[in-house]
């Protein structure tokens, strides 16, 4: 049962397609375990239907005639194509790792927490945390956005548990220590659109190493 | 508006087709608001895509790409691109239309809203910045066929929602059309309050548990 979900403002922004590309990712990962979230979203579509809706330009004479020629002349319909998904890993990371769980190219970064970082665009950075069942993810604070999506086990903080497809949304004035609970490994999705910074000395060094 | 909108082009399609088309170009012709166009004698979109997606049918499509081409090629310039471009990816989004009509589902989406769709991830496409992948999608079984009294409620509360975002304060709608035409960032983003969404929400809800269901 998925109890933390994404805002309105991220669904938005995804169904609108201004997100940085990392952020995209979790958003598609949730969406693909949340039916709720998948509801909001078909809602924010219909705001993006009516608006196109509203409002039209001028085409040229020939439009219709070029595309009808394109028509005929290319495949005729697409059949949508199976993505493949493992059983912790929903099809869009499948397709962003380019393989399943057993793709993943895990470093460790200290505490026996392991990471693998994910290629995307720039604006954003997404990434993929391990951290043993009972281990505590270093106590940081954010400078910008940061969501974390939980794919297998669970972790709580201060305030809250946060399970398989429950996504944890940090903003600056989140401060906080995650803990993996005991059991099963934790394994997340994380996106931040800025660098985390370490309270403690050591990892705020490691910082430009580990491209975190 | 329409000038590339022959209205004898209307008399090659068959009789009800040919109806609706010269009764939306009437109403444009009529001067009733050229940007906002009344939605009172809107053709059966979903039904022309349709006709479409099972026997392939120009006339259907030509009515389909004579509505939302233009709105798609307003769409693309309003997010940036020059008049040029904005045709050239037009015409591209209505390509995608024809190909995929067979993968348009009437009880979870208007056709505005899947050309919406469709359009948006062209101009994702062409910025070549953020890729933006989609949701896993839940694959509909032998009996998961959209119940039409759903398909027809949507398409009613998605009438409302077009109303209600016309009726909505000026800086509220503003806001709005900037966040779609990707001029704001997720951070500028208002607490999106007031937009009537909770019944399209709760219908879509309702046809995703029925497909669990049915999967199950």
């Amino acid at each position: 049962m998925i109890t933390h979900h994404l805002s309105d403002k991220l669904l938005m922004a995804y169904s609108a397609g201004t997100l940085p590309e990392a952020f995209n990712l979790v958003v598609a990962t949730h969406i693909s375990v949340c039916d709720a979230c998948r509801a909001t979203l078909a809602g924010f579509d219909a705001v993006g239907g009516a608006l196109l809706d509203d409002d039209c330009a001028t085409m040229g004479a020939d439009c219709l005639a070029n595309v009808m020629a394109r028509i005929k002349s290319g495949a005729a319909t697409t059949k949508p194509e199976a993505r493949p998904s493992d059983a912790v890993l929903p099809a869009p990371l499948v397709d962003a790792i380019g393989g399943g769980l057993d793709r993943v190219q895990w470093r460790a970064v200290g505490g026996g927490v392991r990471q693998a970082i994910l290629k995307t665009s720039d604006k954003a950075s997404a990434r993929l945390l391990h951290i043993p069942a009972g281990a505590a993810v270093p106590d940081h604070g954010h400078h910008g956005l940061e969501l974390t999506l939980v794919l297998q086990g669970a972790f709580h903080d201060e305030d809250a548990r946060f399970a398989r497809g429950d996504v944890e949304i940090a903003t600056q004035d989140t401060q906080h220590t995650p803990i993996a609970e005991p059991g099963q490994d934790c394994i997340c999705l994380a996106a931040t659109d800025a660098p985390l910074k370490f309270r403690a000395i050591l990892p705020r060094l490691a910082q430009p190493f580990l491209r975190i | 508006m329409f000038d590339s909108f022959q209205p004898a082009m209307a008399s090659r399609h068959a009789p009800a087709l040919a109806d609706m088309v010269r009764q939306t170009w009437l109403f444009s012709a009529t001067g009733k608001g050229l940007n906002r166009v009344s939605r009172d004698t809107t053709p059966d979109w979903a039904a022309l895509l349709r006709r479409v997606a099972e026997t392939q049918d120009n006339d259907a499509f030509a009515a389909l790409f004579a509505h939302f081409g233009p709105r798609v090629k307003a769409y693309l310039m309003k997010s940036g691109a020059d008049a040029a471009s904005a045709e050239e990816c037009a015409q591209d989004v209505m390509v995608t239309v024809w190909r995929k009509a067979g993968q348009f589902d009437q009880g979870r989406a208007s056709a505005a809203t899947w050309i919406f769709t469709i359009a948006r991830n062209r101009r994702i496409d062409m910025l070549r910045r953020d890729k933006r992948p989609d949701p896993e999608d839940l694959p509909w079984g032998p009996e998961a066929e959209p119940d039409q009294e759903d398909a027809l409620a949507l398409q009613q509360e998605t009438a409302q929602l077009t109303k209600a975002l016309r009726a909505l304060p000026e800086a509220q709608r503003s806001m709005i059309e900037r966040a779609y035409f990707a001029d704001l960032s997720h951070s500028e983003i208002a607490d999106v309050t007031g937009l009537p969404l909770g019944t399209i929400k709760s219908r879509i809800r309702l046809a995703l548990e029925r497909l669990r269901h049915s999967l199950n």
